[in-house]
């Protein structure tokens, strides 16, 4: 057991422990606040499963970053899926014996760090260049892309120019799973990218890359279009009497139907 | 006209250049105690105004999912940021919305998260200076909350209720808009934004009836708080005299008569605007609301019904049911409320309604979607109701209907630069530069096709646009109302 395994057990364990938490008690806030009034942005879905319909193609597709701008689109999209693709080919470090479907996508995994790179840089070149985007970031916005290219460069440098042992680092991560720290390689290029994703997880709750929980409780996105049918209650209603007015609330089910959502 | 220059039509819509505070000197008047008590606000900038806006942003990030999410969620994208009329009218930065956003975005993450607390310089965080007040004060007062960015945005993020939280922490240390506060004012006073007491309505609306006989030869009324009517007719205060607002008033009476539903009007609840919206304030709006429960209640129709009024609908449409429902009490087959575009078309549909559409040839029409009608609302059962209603409408009224391009109507309607409690005097720079978009609009259609007039369904677009038409080269009484070309095409039977 070397002083790195060490090292890196603990700040992978703290920054899971960071990450899994800080996002929790991010998404426990976003549950529980409430929504005052019905906002969705109309023409909206009126039903629960139209809303379900809405999400997927933002999750999915980005349908609205479509409709705004064909290249933010594009380059979002791609760098999006290519994200996917690469955590999913590092499933295999993870997992004992692999599935088959990891094993599958490996190959698509390695052309997907290189689209990831390509979708970053330019994404970064129209940050820089272009006169809006430049003026509406602040130096974080430079520095996460920065964060996500490194990782990227330094992941594919290792696949392609340095090696290093993976078995070893595959049973050093599949140890941590168990609570037991074996010996991680020292590659300066291997320490580098651990140290690079652990930031990355550590400054996840406290950045904008809240996006990615935050689009699922986005009231204009996840409302049905259905004010009149449902009466929508929250601190901002009408208190109605009690009494008198109470026993309606038995008879009538359609209008006094309670939706938070 | 004014110590500044309207924008130049062209072609296309431009990117605009970005000209930093180009817009910062345009702020409306800043209300007074003698209009911010009425509303529960304080009548000046209260001393430790720093912490009470603090606190008060806290307050609303708690009871605003919304605002919480809005607030963490924009990662800077850009997708917003040449949505804005105010962006293309002005080119001032903080026009684009995620900027008008970091204005308070900024602020709630130096006081609320640990990156800003720690490194603001980093995360673009920002202390709560008079500066940055001023700032809100210009900015939160260049925007219309039209939701057009929201459309966009890839979150949803809608600045609109930025904006909104905003006004409210600026009311809650003193810092109003005279505008829109002094009409709420007039409204729990007197029961509409334009002041009219009871006799000056019924005067009005005696007058409506004259006018109406001696064009038309039949007796069509405009009732005023008739109990025992079927229909509450809830229409915005500019219905009741100025043009081309009256002439769409006129229109609903035809078509309540040629229907034969009887209906009134309350003096109680003479105001469909709801200014509380545009001040971000709940209560406000929760009060302005329950007037028209009351009226409903107090007269025991069966059925409400909202004139041409966009933000007032999209209160009614979306809000009123919370704010004042349930409506257990109404007619339980017709939707609480409906549109009087809703009623008007399901009696064209039903062919209730004789219409003479070459009444109209004169003119060749084109329809103004109002933001809040367009994006936070809608009409009838299927999605886009709002879209399609109107212009069915119009088809059946008018021999010549032409869309304006596919990217400034329906959801992708451009604001007419008057909405959101900025149509007043004191904005006029801000209202003509931010009407640019829809003039541009215009102006191609009225090339290619001819189109002379404009129909628009909303009060605030109807009183901006015959304030800004003249401003681009067209003639003010080019603005008209959906009804009243309903009014001029409908064949009157005097039977009724
Ligand atoms: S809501 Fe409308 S006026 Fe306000 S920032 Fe968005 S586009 Fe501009
Ligand atoms: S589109 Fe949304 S996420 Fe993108 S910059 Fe604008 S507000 Fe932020």
């Amino acid at each position: 057991m070397t002083l790195a395994s060490i090292v890196f057990a603990v700040l992978f364990y703290a920054a899971t422990a960071i990450l899994l938490i800080g996002v929790g008690l991010r998404i426990a806030r976003y549950a529980r606040a409430p929504a005052p009034l019905k906002i969705p942005t109309t023409p909206a879905p009126t039903t629960r499963t139209g809303v379900v319909g809405r999400m997927l193609s933002e999750v999915v597709f980005f349908y609205s970053l479509f409709k705004s701008n064909k290249w933010i689109w594009i380059l979002a999209w791609v760098f999006h899926l290519a994200l996917l693709l690469v955590l999913l080919r590092h499933l295999r470090y993870f997992i004992e014996p692999v599935w088959g479907w990891v094993v599958l996508v490996q190959p698509f995994g390695v052309y997907a760090g290189f689209a990831l790179l390509a979708g970053l840089v330019a994404l970064w070149i129209r940050r820089l260049f272009v006169e809006r985007i430049r003026y509406i970031s602040a130096p974080s916005d430079h520095l996460m892309l920065g964060l996500l290219v490194a990782i990227t460069a330094s992941g594919l440098a290792m696949k392609f120019l340095w090696h290093t042992d993976v078995t070893a680092v595959k049973v050093f991560f599949l140890g941590l799973l168990r609570f037991e720290v074996h010996p991680l390689p020292t590659d300066p290029l291997l320490l580098l990218h651990l140290l690079l994703v652990v930031a990355l997880m550590v400054v996840f709750p406290f950045s904008k890359l809240l996006h990615a929980p935050g689009i699922f409780f986005s009231p204009t996105r996840n409302q049905a279009d259905n004010p009149r049918e449902r009466r929508h209650t929250s601190w901002v209603a009408r208190v109605e009497p009690t009494g008198a007015a109470a026993s309606s609330e038995a008879a009538g089910a359609a209008p006094n139907a309670r939706s938070e959502d | 006209m004014a110590d500044f220059e309207t924008p130049e039509v062209k072609e296309y819509l431009d990117m605009p250049g970005l000209k930093p505070d180009a817009m910062s000197h345009s702020q409306p008047f800043v209300s007074r105690d003698e209009f911010q008590e009425p509303l529960g606000f304080p009548g000046e900038l209260v001393d430790d105004w720093q912490n009470v806006a603090i606190a008060k942003l806290g307050e609303l990030l708690d009871k605003n999912r919304g605002l919480q999410v809005f607030m963490d969620a924009c990662v800077k994208c850009g997708a917003c940021t040449d949505k804005c009329h105010y962006f293309h009218g002005t080119s001032d930065p903080r026009n684009m919305p995620v900027a008008r956003q970091d204005l308070l975005r900024s602020v709630y993450r130096r006081y609320f998260t640990w990156p800003g607390r720690l490194f603001p310089k980093l995360v673009g965080a920002q202390d709560l200076t008079e500066e940055v007040l001023d700032q809100w004060y210009s900015y939160f007062h260049q925007c219309s909350e039209c939701r057009r960015c929201s459309v966009y945005c890839p979150y949803g993020i809608d600045t609109a209720e930025v904006t909104m939280a905003t006004r409210e922490i600026m009311n809650a240390v003193g810092k109003g808009q005279k505008y829109s506060n002094e009409i709420i004012g007039k409204v729990f006073k007197i029961g509409n934004n334009l002041g009219l007491p009871q006799p000056a309505l019924q005067d009005t609306l005696e007058g409506l009836e004259e006018e109406v006989k001696e064009d038309t030869g039949v007796d069509v009324r405009y009732p005023l708080d008739e109990k025992g009517a079927e229909v509450l007719l809830v229409t915005p205060s500019a219905d009741f005299f100025a043009e081309p607002h009256v002439d769409g008033l006129i229109g609903y009476g035809k078509v309540f008569h040629q229907a034969g539903i009887s209906w009134t009007l309350s003096s109680h609840a003479s105001e469909a605007a709801n200014f509380g919206l545009f001040i971000g304030s709940p209560e406000n709006m929760r009060k302005i609301a329950l007037r028209v429960r009351e009226a409903a209640e107090e007269l025991g129709v069966k059925r409400i019904v909202f004139g041409e009024c966009g933000h007032a609908w999209r209160v009614a449409y979306s809000f009123l049911n919370t704010l004042a429902g349930p409506f257990d009490f109404l007619d339980p087959r017709y939707p609480v409320p409906q549109h009087i575009c809703e009623v008007t078309h399901d009696l064209i549909q039903r062919g209730a309604l004789t219409l003479d559409k070459s009444a109209n040839d004169h003119r060749r029409v084109t329809f103004h979607d109002s933001c809040n009608v367009a994006r936070a609302s809608r009409m009838g059962d299927t999605p886009g109701g709002q879209f399609t209603i109107p212009r069915e409408i119009l088809r059946a009224v008018c021999n010549h209907y032409y869309d304006m391009p596919p990217d400034t109507i329906g959801e992708a309607t451009f604001c007419c630069g008057g909405g959101g409690g900025l149509l007043t005097d004191d904005l006029m720079e801000l209202r003509v530069k931010g009407a640019l978009p829809r003039m541009q609009a215009l102006r191609q259609v009225a090339d290619e096709e001819g189109v002379t007039h404009l129909a628009a369904i909303c009060a605030i677009c109807k009183s901006q646009f015959a304030k800004v038409l003249p401003y681009y080269g067209f003639e003010m009484d080019q603005i008209v109302s959906v009804h009243q070309l309903v009014s001029d095409a409908i064949v009157l039977d005097p039977a009724r």
